[in-house]
């Protein structure tokens, strides 16, 4: 599903953008989804979770890098106007190592301070991290942490580091000074890279179940009168506060499109973090956003095709949503209608096969696409249709006294079994072969066939005994006489049911009788006579 | 191993730009048709110079787009004209010729027939086009097939009523005579020296005529050509032998959209399919010799199919005409990583493989082993 994700989700996004400009609504996002993969899915515990969350706010800050660069490429980093921004901001975000390299670049220019930059150094290589893989308890860790922390505490007791105000503001950061930290807004830019700083520095043992409380507390502090708290602050919220539900439902009424939170919950879902909250309409909430995401997908002129998987993977409503939709797929061209077809015939979803068929059939035969009306109700499998088509090309010929399209009637093969009608018409072209190839026995046999076996239609029977006059007419005798019998049967059955008041009928039934009858007597001489 | 290139369009159709056989250049340019959008486009893609040797993966780079046009309707088939210019035939019934001027990287129209394919009261799909410079020839739902010249204004001829259903494919088999196949299972051969309206020749399955939507002659043996449709099966036919195929293979899973033998090597022939897979299909004969040079003496004369080659010529034949699935004669390979949607359009040349989905990727491979 991966790939699918990330292309849709480019379309979507820049297809449903309300207030937010493009890629701040992609960060947010973002970072949205990566706190939730920490604290939902990777579900630290303490320790580890300080980790992860130093890994997460690095992550969405990117500008420090961009500025390290400008300083390291310029040629005397030390004195860049930016160089202490960039050491402050790698403290504050736990990267002591390039804050230590830094750090050596300002001391070689200051040799009267070396000794108060090496112990800066040390200081910062000593500080514990938590490493997850290793021995150590988390009680040993921060019990180290505890030692280097009053180290530091002592050394800004006495002052060591106050000649140099910068030197003294890190390790004021060292120390996890509240009012230091809150004085590097500017630096922190957001107020919950100030609560990771805040952890690191004072708490970084701390619980996923106490997060909340930090969140709360540093989230106002950093806010002061002149910011407002934002909807995408209240999401984080909610996600430090481990409020699942209340992470879904801010980022639905936010985000103006639903594909954040269906990918979201489906995500959670599989990590069985969701209840299931039974909705009023019977499905799960996952499947209720999915189906909200699919069905908008389902709109979009080209994403159709992948909103047919979504359905799929939704157990309860999915199918029935799908053969609703399927239908309203606008079919321009008939390669458009074979794929929507295929992916009903893999979902043994007859009714819309029909449908979809008898729709492409339709427009065929307004169009005079007799073969590709045909083609439609073979692959339907629609004797009703077919037998419709037939009766087209039947009163084409009736008409205009020749067959249309040969092509196809010729070479019907075995879909001439679809329907009676059409197995009447590929017999009756067949007669009409044989007539031209002067194989008359064989055309006699097969037109009382036609008749008898009941292939024909009644209302085409006039026709077919019509048909036999030149037959009858021939100076051979080509009806036996049981086959004559038969077909004076044939025409009293017609007569008998037809209306006798039509004047035309009733001569050619005059004329057929004669025809007949007289067949009839040369029949029975001929075989009564003995051949010597 | 191929990388795929999302490109947020679906690709119904790729061909590569010809290289001229005598330079032993790999391709390097290729391009690709949309559909289903709301704004479709042609568009001309690079995959690099590959002057330098000897790289273990099959790809170096992503295809960078060198230019596209937009194009009005889906584009239903693409050919390429000559080394400039490039004809489309659209949902909406017109033929396109673009040209891609190559030093200033932009195509631009340079012919178009709207509504060559069309019904009396609406839009008839074109879905098929063939060239052979400078003549094109076009089919589509109307059931019409059209022939056109690159360097005439009008229609040069219409055979109206060509077909009672839709041509889906259309292939020259030789310069004078074209070959179709249509939604009712047929293949149909026209003469194009003739003025009649009726092909010289039809031939079909005589089981179920299942729509064919794809059709490729053989580079050699402009008597032989391969089919796929429907069912996923693939057939290959002699149109000298009449209504039989020679052999059917069981390919893919759902519609087959489109066959292609290679060009140059056409023991090698590649099949996509809307089950999303792409097929390398091999013949080989046993003794490890190409087979068309094996002459009289093939071990393939064995196979079921008792019917004795025409023409008495013995010498050339082409193991596909006795191919069957069994794995000692034939060969076949995925392509693709699994699940992808449909591929809708391939090409190959030399060594290079392209082809399009309707996951809006397009896949490049340039160490195709053939």
């Amino acid at each position: 599903m991966e790939s699918v994700y990330i292309f849709d989700f480019i379309c979507l996004t820049s297809a449903f953008l309300p207030f937010f400009s493009q890629v701040s609504i992609l960060l947010a996002i973002e970072l949205i989804w990566n706190l939730c993969e920490v604290l939902f899915i990777d579900a630290a515990p303490a320790g580890s979770l300080l980790l992860h969350l130093l890994d997460w706010v690095r992550l969405h800050k990117a500008d420090v890098d961009e500025k390290a660069k400008d300083v390291l490429q310029s040629d005397s980093p030390a004195e860049h106007h930016n160089y202490w921004d960039v050491v402050v901001s790698y403290v504050l975000q736990g990267r002591l190592e390039e804050a230590r390299q830094m750090l050596v670049k300002q001391a070689t220019l200051q040799p009267a301070s070396r000794n108060m930059y090496k112990l800066m150094d040390s200081l910062l290589s000593k500080m514990p991290f938590y490493n997850p893989g290793g021995t150590q308890t988390l009680t040993e860790f921060d019990v180290k942490w505890r030692n280097w922390h009053e180290e530091v505490d002592r050394y800004l007791k006495d002052n060591t580091f106050a000649s140099n105000r910068h030197l003294e503001l890190i390790c004021k950061i060292l120390v996890g000074d509240e009012d230091t930290l809150l004085e590097q807004k500017e630096l922190l830019s957001t107020w919950y890279h100030f609560l990771v700083t805040r952890l690191l520095y004072s708490h970084p043992t701390v619980k996923p179940t106490d997060l909340h409380y930090y969140a709360q507390s540093c989230l106002t502090m950093f806010l002061d009168s002149r910011s407002v708290q934002e909807p995408l602050d209240s999401i984080l919220l909610a996600a430090f506060e481990f409020d699942i539900y209340l992470v879904i439902k801010d980022c639905s009424i936010v985000l103006n499109n639903w594909w954040f939170v269906a990918h979201l919950t489906d995500l959670l879902d599989h990590c069985k973090l969701l209840q299931s909250h039974n909705l009023n309409f019977g499905s799960n909430m996952r499947e209720f956003l999915l189906l909200e995401y699919a069905s908008g997908l389902f709109t979009h002129h080209s994403l159709w095709q992948c909103a047919v998987d979504y359905f799929d993977h939704c157990p309860e409503l999915g199918r029935a949503c799908l053969e609703l939709q399927i239908e309203r797929v606008p079919l321009d061209t008939e390669r458009k209608a074979l794929k929507v077809l295929r992916i009903c015939e893999e979902r043994q979803m007859s009714e819309q096969v029909r449908s979809i068929c008898k729709i492409m059939a339709m427009r065929a035969l307004r169009n005079n696409r007799l073969g590709s009306a045909l083609s439609w109700s073979i692959r339907a499998k629609d004797a009703a249709f077919a037998t419709l088509i037939s009766e087209r090309f039947l009163q084409d010929y009736c008409a205009k006294g020749t067959f249309s399209d040969l092509d196809l009637i010729d070479n019907l093969g075995p879909a001439m079994l679809l329907s009676d009608r059409l197995t009447f018409l590929g017999k009756y072209r067949e007669f009409h072969k044989l007539y031209g190839e002067k194989r008359f026995k064989e055309a006699a046999k097969l037109l009382l066939s036609l008749m008898t076996a009941k292939i024909a239609p009644r209302s085409f029977w006039m026709t077919l005994l019509t048909d036999a006059l030149p037959l009858l007419e021939q100076k051979e005798v080509i009806f036996s006489a049981d086959q004559t019998y038969e077909l004076m049967y044939c025409l009293e059955e017609l007569t008998s049911s037809l209306d006798t008041e039509e004047d035309v009928e009733q001569t050619k039934v005059e004329l057929l009788r004669l025809s007949l009858a007289r067949n009839l007597a040369m029949a029975i001489v001929k075989e009564g006579t003995v051949e010597t | 191993m191929e990388s795929a290139k999302y490109v947020s369009q679906k690709i119904s159709k790729t061909r590569w730009r010809p290289v001229s056989y005598s330079s032993l250049q790999q391709p390097d340019i290729f391009v690709t048709g949309s559909w289903d959008n709301e704004e479709n486009k042609v568009s001309v893609w690079s995959i690099g110079n590959l002057g330098s040797s000897g790289l273990e993966d099959g790809f170096e780079g992503d295809p960078q787009l060198i230019c596209e046009q937009k194009h009005d309707g889906d584009v239903l088939d693409l050919q390429f004209l000559d080394q400039e210019r490039i004809v489309t035939v659209s949902s909406t019934g017109a033929v396109t010729i673009f040209r891609q001027d190559q030093n200033s990287q932009t195509m631009s129209i340079c012919k178009h027939w709207a509504r060559a394919h069309r019904y009396p009261s609406d839009n008839a799909p074109s879905t098929g086009v063939a060239c052979n410079s400078p003549e094109i020839v076009t089919v589509g739902e109307d059931g019409r097939i059209i022939v056109f010249r690159a360097d005439q204004e009008g229609v040069v001829r219409v055979i109206e009523n060509a077909d009672s259903s839709t041509l889906h494919a259309v292939t020259y088999l030789r310069t004078t005579e074209v070959l179709t196949v249509n939604s009712i299972g047929q293949l149909k051969l026209w003469d194009l020296r003739q003025q009649s309206n009726s092909p010289s020749q039809i031939l079909s399955l005589s089981r179920d005529r299942v729509p064919l939507y794809c059709v490729d002659r053989h580079p050699n043996q402009q008597h032989i050509v391969a089919t796929g449709g429907q069912d996923g099966m693939l057939c290959v036919w002699d149109v000298r032998q009449g209504n039989m195929p020679f052999s059917l293979m069981e390919a893919h899973s759902a519609e087959m959209w489109e066959v292609h033998f290679h060009p140059t090597n056409p023991d090698h022939l590649f099949t996509c399919s809307e089950d999303g897979s792409l097929l390398h299909w091999e013949t080989s004969s046993p003794s490890e010799m190409p087979s068309f040079l094996q002459g009289g003496r093939n071990s393939n004369m064995t196979s079921r199919s008792a019917m004795a080659p025409a023409g008495g010529n013995q010498s050339i034949i082409s193991a596909w005409l006795h191919g069957d699935s069994s794995k000692s004669r034939l060969e076949t390979t995925h392509m693709l990583p699994s699940q992808t949607l449909s591929v809708n359009s391939l090409d190959v040349l030399g060594q290079c493989l392209v082809c399009g989905t309707d996951g809006e990727a397009i896949f490049v491979n340039r160490q195709v082993p053939v």
